[in-house]
Parts: C-alpha cells; structure tokens; sequence
C-alpha cells in the first residue's frame, strides 16, 4: 500500500510539476506561455533549490525546448517539457521528430485556445491538432489524474519507445486547486525504475542516429540490410497499435503500488443500463457526470463515457462502452474545420463495421474559454433526444452551444 | 447548517482574494470537507481592475469544473466594488455578503434576500501594520468575518490553514487579523 503519501491542495500545473519532479526526470527544458507558466517556475525552483537533480535548459522558444529533450533524450536522460496552445504548434516539427525516432519523451499540454484572434483560455484545440504526429495521447479530468498520468507517462513511453502527451484543461484544471494525494518519492521509486536507454550517445563508440532514409531497405556500410523510411513508419504505427495494452498493465500496476487504478483507456460512468450516452474528454467528463445525474432524475438512462487515451484511438473498448446505446452525444472542445469535432469522428469511425445503429449528435463546445455548464449538456442532451424522435441517425454538420 | 458552499470573492488585483479563496479552501478541506476547490476568475489580472475568484466546498468530490452562477456567499474585499451589478449577481436567496466597510450592514441599504455581514478589515489591518507595497492587505482578515457569518469552517482549521499556507513570520500577524476581524464583524441577517 501507498506509504506516506498524502493529500494537499494544488493546482493542475503544481500537480504537473510534482509529478515530473517525483518521475525524477534529468532535463528540463521549456518556455514559458499561459496558463503552463507555473509548471516551469515551479520546476526551476525545484532544481534551484537542489530539491531536483536535473538539468533545467532556459531556451529561447518551444521548438528548440523539443530540440533539447529529443536531444537529451537521445544522449540517454529522462526528458520533461511543458508547453500550451502556440508552443505546441510551434514544437510541430520536433513532435514529429521525437515520435519518428522513437524517443520517450513526455510533454504535458495545457490546453488552450489558438490564435487569430488572440486568446488564452482553455480549449482542446492545440493537442487535438497534433493528434497525426505519433504521440500517445492521455487527458486529464482532474488535478489528481494529471499527477498520475505523469508518472504513468514515463513507464509507458519507456516501454514502448513513443513519446506521451500528457494534456489536461488551462485554467479549468492548470488555476484550479484541488485535494490531490501527493504520493512518497519512495513508492514512484518502486513503480518508475530509472530510464535504461535504447539510443546512447558515446564518444568512445560514436554512432548516427535518423540518417538520411531512402523509399526502400538498403544495405549499409556494414553489409546489414537496414528498413527504409516505410518500414520504420510501419513500426511507430505498429507501436502505438500495441501501446494499448502497456497502457493498462502500466495502469494496473499504478493502482497495485498507489491505490488508485487506471487499467482503462476510457472512464465509465453508469453504462450498465444507459441508452443515451454522452462523450467527452478532458475536465468536461466531470460535467458530464453533473448533466447525467439531472437526467436520470428526470427519468432518461443516461451515462457518461470519457475518453482518456486518445492516441491510440481505443476503437474496440469504445464499440464496447456504446453497444446499449441508441443515442451517442458527442461534446467536442475541439473542430476540424469543415467536418465536425475530432472525438466525433473518430467515434463514427471505429462504429463502422459494429451492428450498433445508434444516432449520433455532436456539439461543438467550451472554444476559447466558453464555460460549459451542466445545464448546458442536459439542454443539448434533451434537444437530441427530441431530434431522434424524428428519426434522423446522424446530422451533416455539428451543432454549436454558443451565441450564433 | 448548510454543507455545500459556493463562494466568490471580488477585489481589485493586488488584495489577495485569490490567495484568500486558496486558504479557505485548504481550510475547508482540514474541516473535513471531501470537496473543495479554488480557483482565479479565468483570464488576464491586472493590479488595481477588480477581479473576482470562486471556492467550492461540499461534503464529496466536487465534479462542477464551470464557473460559479448562484453563489451563496459573496465575499468583497473592496466597497467601492459594490457598485457594480455583477457583484451580487445571483448571490441566492438567504446567502451572505460579506463586506470589508465600516459601515453597519444596514447602512450598505443593498437591496436582495440575502444577509450582509461587515468588519471594517482594512482597519484592523492597518493597525496592525499588515500593509504591503502601501496596500492593507485585507485577504486573511476577511476570512474571520467569513467565518464568523458562515461558520462553514472552525477557527482552528483557519488556524491550521494559515499556518500551513504562510510561513512563520506571516502567520502571526495574519492570524491575529483574523481574529481581530472575526470579533468586530457586524450581522445583518434577512428574517
């Protein structure tokens, strides 16, 4: 059982920050952008003070904060950044990089609002439009989680050789303090073993790593036939594939050394019996929960399914969630553009091919720091219920909760 | 006695009402309190605008992640503020405002169902020389007013909250504006 752990309140960012300190990571580098600033000052305090044995690296932009954690991480350390919004989308090129090279590196994204117009507040935006790089990807529903996840991020990345994305809401968790069980170095210790790299750079035994890849195999200097740039595709895409079953043993072993379990890739709430479902990821599964107990006063079977693991998409665990369902109401914080929300879609797509005959309703929500409140989602559950009625599966385009 | 609070703190950037809603969250949560939470009015703060804050309490988790629409507590570090509708904007009926002014609860003639308590903060902060950068520094004081209308919390776990939120140094003077300001707070309650 957990041994002196214990509960303080933090927030998201303090919680990050702990989380990162307790995986004892060796570099730090990041730049400072809103709401994930407070993860960087408190992580250089942590080093400053000698309470963290690791390298922090001031640099001059989020893209060269990626540059030296793949860098580092390549050299043999355990890498940790932090970034939101802009310097996610500005890190693009290096999160490509990081996951083709198989590096375990881990980010927490603060989630937020991108630009034009100007906006710091809270969306999904950022991390839902990094989905293609070959990251996995873990939300956060609360301080505790993103704690958690961290910890859990490491073991994951460091067995399957795939950077992890830890993102959580800005300022809806990053601001907000909360009660959150703070575990002993001692028990991380025993649940995180340090890092034994696969890449090591040594200057007594000089290697190159990610060279120039030609379209086929190709024989090298030392007459081993090597895979070309295909084939290593083929493999990070077989990796994430797999990466779902580390991500529950690792889960699973959390809760045998901590106490509280994560062998899922998807929170449940109330399936059993429900035949409205809703879907959402991140904080907003906790409103959910708040919509779905005003439902089912009002008599509707309703239950919550949030989504926790979103790379690798978890397409059989959520065919499974939604098989009693007849009703599937999809919130995304998220949009691609000329399409719908990204959680929708991918839903639809991993129904294809299932017998279930659901509808499915999407609504685009919370953009730009817009609070989403659980009267909000019971009216949008309410309307698709009514809209079924009249016997439409699907809608062309999603619904918005905002002014227009 | 009620369990489940929803307060939100307006003040003008500077006075604390952020470090205020954290301390009596982590107050809340040492009363035994399974839920709290505590968070800034989202956005960009300026020293001097008003800004606003929220602290949950409840018995459970609290799993409402959308800002505060019908507190029933609002706790105003600045008079000044309550000229703006906002302030009591959906303050419930029975709740309480707690106003940092010399002014008896009557005297603020606001209209609304709801209690007004007062404790004249910045006073007791004064004399105490509890002043940075030239500002009294009425977050902790309020806090004992909060108390003394609400008693959702005990003055020891305000105690333990202060202690373990400020250093040694800090928590003296905090601790004796809070008890000073708990002592002078006026109520007015709604029949």
């Amino acid at each position: 059982m957990a041994k002196r752990g214990g509960i303080r309140i933090l927030d998201g960012n303090h919680a990050a920050a702990q989380g990162a300190k307790l995986s004892r990571v060796q570099v730090i580098a990041a730049y400072p952008i809103t709401p994930q600033s407070p993860v960087t000052e408190r992580l250089s305090e942590f080093v400053e003070k000698g309470e963290l044995d690791a390298q922090y690296v001031a640099v001059e932009s989020e893209h060269s904060a990626l540059a030296v954690c793949t860098s580092a991480s390549t050299v043999g350390a355990r890498t940790f950044t932090a970034t939101s919004s802009h310097g996610l989308a500005y890190m693009h090129e290096m999160l490509h990089w990081a996951a083709g090279a198989r590096l375990p590196v881990v980010l927490a994204c603060v989630n937020r609002a991108i630009g034009a117009p100007w906006n710091v507040l809270n969306d999904q935006q950022d991390s839902v439009s990094q989905r293609d790089t070959g990251w996995i990807q873990i939300y956060a529903r609360n301080n505790q989680e993103i704690l958690d996840s961290i910890i859990q991020a490491y073991k994951i990345a460091e067995s399957v050789y795939v950077p992890v994305m830890v993102c959580y809401d800005g300022f809806v968790l990053s601001h907000t303090e909360m009660p959150v069980n703070v575990p002993s170095q001692e028990d991380v210790d025993r649940f995180l073993p340090p890092y034994t790299p696969h890449t090591i750079l040594d200057p007594a035994n000089p290697r190159n790593y990610n060279l120039v890849t030609f379209a086929n195999p190709r024989v090298n200097a030392e007459g081993v036939l090597c895979h070309g740039y295909m084939e290593l595709r083929y493999l990070l895409q077989e990796a994430l594939q797999n990466s779902r079953e580390t991500i529950i043993k690792v889960g699973q072993e959390f809760g045998e050394v901590f106490g509280r379990s994560y062998s899922n890739t998807l929170w449940t709430d109330r399936l059993d019996d429900a035949d409205t479902i809703i879907v959402a990821m991140g904080s907003l599964v906790m409103e959910a929960t708040v919509a779905a107990d005003t439902l089912r006063e009002a008599g509707h079977k309703v239950g919550v399914l949030g989504l926790r693991v979103f790379r690798p998409f978890p397409k059989a665990d959520v065919v499974k969630a939604l098989e009693k369902s007849r009703l599937i109401v999809v919130f995304d914080k998220n949009i691609s553009y000329g399409l719908e929300g990204a959680t929708c879609s991918e839903i639809k797509s991993a129904l294809y091919g299932s017998s279930l005959r659901a509808a499915i309703r999407n609504f685009i929500v919370g953009l730009g720091g817009r609070d989403v409140k659980a009267r909000e989602l019971v009216d949008a559950v309410n309307r698709s219920l009514a809209s079924v009625k009249e016997g439409d599966l699907t809608r062309e385009y999603p619904e918005w909760i905002c002014a227009i | 006695m009620q369990d489940y609070y929803e307060v939100r703190w307006h003040g003008r950037g500077g006075q604390g009402a952020i470090t205020a809603a954290k301390i009596l969250a982590q107050a809340a949560y040492l009363e035994g309190y399974q839920g709290v939470t505590a968070a800034p009015s989202f956005g960009a703060e300026r020293r001097g605008a008003p800004i606003s804050a929220s602290t949950r309490i409840a018995p459970q988790t609290i799993m409402v992640v959308s800002q505060i629409e019908t507190p029933n507590v609002v706790v105003v570090l600045d008079h000044t503020l309550l000229k703006y509708d906002e302030v009591t904007s959906g303050l419930v009926k029975g709740g309480w405002l707690i106003v940092n002014s010399w002014r008896r609860p009557e005297e603020l003639a606001l209209p609304g169902d709801f209690s007004i308590a007062t404790a004249d903060a910045s006073r007791v902060c004064s004399n105490l020389g509890l002043i940075i950068a030239g500002v009294t520094v009425v977050n902790t004081a309020i806090l004992g007013a909060f108390v003394r209308a609400t008693e959702a919390v005990s003055m020891a776990s305000m105690e333990k909250a202060i202690r373990e939120r400020l250093s040694h140094s800090q928590a003296g003077i905090n601790l004796a504006a809070i008890a000073q300001t708990y002592e002078i707070t006026r109520l007015g309650r709604i029949r």
